[in-house]
């Protein structure tokens, strides 16, 4: 944004979002389970969940488009909770863009100012649509414009208000991959732009983990974890976050011992180790864990050189059954004792020619990229098909 | 995860055809289907008009006969005549419409955004009077609004009838026999077709466009004289045109429920067709009602400029 704007933005003050126990029912079903959140002020969150799971729901609330059953929604020091919409300065892009049909582009985007009472809004309306690079389209109507300008001005609509916190309800849903890869990152550089609060929903953990600092995983009308893109992948708590947040297997491992940070676990015959400081599991002995390992982290040797493999390494033998060239790396998936669909991504860098399926192979990795879940728990949650999961981001590729 | 194929060769460009123009039978098929519709139009609307068009400049009498002399005056002297009508017409049908507008566009929005599982029924209610003739009720009104009944009492109890009869609505403690029972039955008759195009145009509104003027500082009143009432202008205009049309045209209401204070122009067309049989006449008022609804008409939405709504 240019600095002329910034006096304005400044006039509007800031301050986190902070939602205490908001939640809401439906009758007798509850879409959002009272949850506690604080959205730091300047941050791109992103609510991340399948459909359902009660996003769209708390960003509503934080919008005023949805009443809470119970809790509080403050802005800064602001409680909101009771305000109406359109006295809330918080401005929403909305799934479908809900654009004006009857208003041209101009209008659409000076909707907010007008109606504010604001009289010149022509050089604040301009350079609103340069920044969203659509200057030229400012009286065409929307329908004339393509999905992507649409979603463009309906960013620019919500923008132009300088609002605390900016809402964006599944905003690239409607586009097409590379648009929607496109648009991420235009999102992601107006928001490093305008440093205005964006609170994103999504269902695409890739759209997610792009763009925004901190996620928040929701299944079930719950925060299910909360933490920066990589914390999240790197060290899920669930078997829900490791599933729906790329691609996890899973090892059912019986704890053996424990010394020094780090649990012993036998799995199969074998043994396997696991760093304490990555185990959410209960830990006594011949308690049930669950050993997680991503594909990406896992190396893959033939039987036969299995002497190279260093020491200290975790390793698991099994056949290839399938394997999927993909350019930049092959997907492996091994039928192993512990383990019956094991997925080993490798990078394709020297190619191993007898990796192919059939194959008697080790699998091995680094024990500090493992990590112990509760066994109490189903091993497919967050999976494409278990319930609640309609759709499933595209794998990482 | 998919495993990459190998490119297919490179498959030559498909040779770029013309649209395949419909052959034989296929390519009249649009044209028949028109032909019956055409057909009607001819016989039944383009005749009768130019039929009408003659007798409208014919002289003579009913003993002697009518014959085509170009008599261009009928139309002077019908108009000249006959303008207190025409006033009167346009401005009843204008009064029933915009009672009409105001009546209908509540209930219409009612029943698109907060009727729920009640709108089909309301919908019926709404079209149930068609289940019986026009005829009969209008002759209802006139029971409603007979002199001494519960309707005329009230309104009289309340001095309503005092503000009317001064606004030279009614007359003394009666309301049959006036302009209110009259632009009442028009409104009663016409309110259908007001209610079913605005109900279909503010149905089609998207309700996240209320979420979004609410979301972008529009108070609900805002929301609606921006939003909403812009986005069902189609509905407005062609529930005033299905309104004002046939109700400037109407004769059946100032006949029962008026009197001849009240007659509207197509009273008299009625009178001069069937009673007087002075057609030249008759056919001449007709033209000109045809003539300044299809101005009006024109006028009306070039102004609203509905053509510009998506």
């Amino acid at each position: 944004m240019k600095t002329t704007n910034d006096t304005t933005t400044a006039g509007h003050g800031g301050g986190d979002v902070r939602l205490t126990g908001i939640g809401k029912t439906y009758g007798s079903f509850t879409a959002v389970h009272p949850l506690d959140l604080t959205v730091p002020q300047g941050s791109f969150f992103a609510l991340l969940g399948a459909s359902g799971c009660g996003k769209t729901t708390t960003l509503r609330m934080i919008a005023g488009l949805e009443e809470p059953t119970s809790g509080a929604v403050h802005l800064g020091d602001q409680d909101v909770t009771a305000l109406p919409p359109y006295k809330r300065p918080v401005n929403t892009v909305f799934q479908s863009y809900a654009l004006f049909p009857h208003l041209d582009i101009f209008e659409n985007v000076a909707f907010g100012l007008r109606r504010r009472g604001i009289k010149s809004v022509k050089k604040q309306v301009e350079e609103m649509l340069e920044l969203v690079q659509l200057g030229e389209q400012a009286r065409k109507k929307p329908h004339q414009l393509s999905g992507g300008q649409q979603q463009r001005v309906a960013v620019a609509r919500a923008l132009i208000n300088h609002p605390k916190v900016l809402l964006l309800d599944e905003p690239l849903g409607a586009l097409d991959l590379k648009l929607r890869r496109q648009m991420q990152l235009e999102l992601k550089r107006i928001q490093t732009e305008v440093g205005i609060t964006f609170v994103h929903v999504t269902h695409d953990q890739e759209e997610a983990m792009t763009m925004a600092d901190t996620v928040a995983v929701m299944n079930a009308g719950r925060v299910e974890q909360l933490g920066s893109p990589a914390d999240l992948y790197e060290n899920p708590r669930t078997t829900f976050v490791a599933n729906f947040l790329g691609t996890s297997n899973f090892i059912e491992a019986e704890v053996d011992s424990a010394s020094g940070g780090e649990l012993v676990l036998k799995a199969g015959g074998g043994k396997l180790v696991l760093p304490g400081a990555r185990n959410s599991a209960p830990t006594t002995t011949g308690g049930k864990v669950l050993v997680g390992v991503r594909p990406e982290k896992i190396s893959l040797t033939h039987a036969d050189d299995a002497g190279e493999i260093p020491e200290g390494r975790n390793r698991i033998t099994g056949r290839i059954t399938g394997a999927g060239f993909i350019g930049v790396s092959t997907q492996f998936v091994v039928d192993s004792p512990v383990c019956s669909d094991f997925e080993v991504y490798v990078q394709n860098i020297d190619r191993d020619a007898r990796l192919v399926p059939g194959a008697e192979v080790v699998l091995h990795w680094n024990p500090a990229h493992t990590f112990g879940l509760d066994a109490a728990q189903s091993l497919l949650a967050g999976t494409v098909g278990s319930a609640g999961v309609e759709t499933v981001a595209e794998e990482v590729g | 995860m998919a495993t990459v194929t190998q490119a297919p060769p490179v498959a030559p460009a498909p040779e770029t055809k013309p649209p395949r123009k419909p052959r034989g039978r296929g390519r009249w098929t649009p044209y028949w289907l028109l032909l019956p519709g055409l057909l009607w139009l001819l016989v039944f609307f383009a005749l009768p008009v130019i039929y009408q068009a003659s007798t409208s400049v014919q002289t003579g009498s009913l003993e002697e006969g009518y014959e085509v002399t170009w008599h261009f005056a009928a139309y002077w002297d019908a108009l000249s005549e006959y303008w207190p009508q025409f006033v009167r017409s346009v401005l009843y049908a204008a009064s029933a419409t915009v009672l009409c507008l105001l009546l209908g566009y509540p209930l219409a929005y009612l029943i698109a955004f907060r009727a729920g599982r009640w709108r089909n029924l309301i919908m019926v209610l709404v079209i149930a009077p068609f289940f019986t003739s026009f005829l009969i009720r209008t002759l209802a009104w006139k029971t409603i609004l007979a002199d001494g009944g519960p309707v005329v009492d009230a309104l009289n109890t309340l001095h309503v009838l005092d503000v009317t009869a001064w606004l030279g609505w009614t007359a003394g403690d009666r309301v049959l026999a006036t302009p209110l029972a009259v632009v009442c039955g028009l409104t009663y008759n016409f309110l259908p077709f007001m209610i079913l195009p605005l109900y279909t145009s503010l149905e089609r509104i998207d309700p996240r466009l209320h979420e979004a003027a609410n979301d972008l500082y529009a108070r609900p009143s805002t929301t609606f004289r921006r939003v909403t009432f812009p986005l069902s202008m189609p509905g407005v205009v062609s529930g005033t045109l299905l309104t004002f049309i046939p109700a400037s045209g109407d004769y059946i209401n100032s006949d029962l429920l008026g009197s001849t204070d009240t007659r509207m122009v197509g009273n008299v067309i009625q009178s001069q067709f069937l009673r007087i049989l002075d057609y030249p006449t008759a056919a001449a008022l007709s033209f000109i009602l045809m003539a300044a609804i299809l101005a009006v008409v024109t006028l009306y939405i070039r102004k609203s400029g509905t053509e510009d709504l998506v």
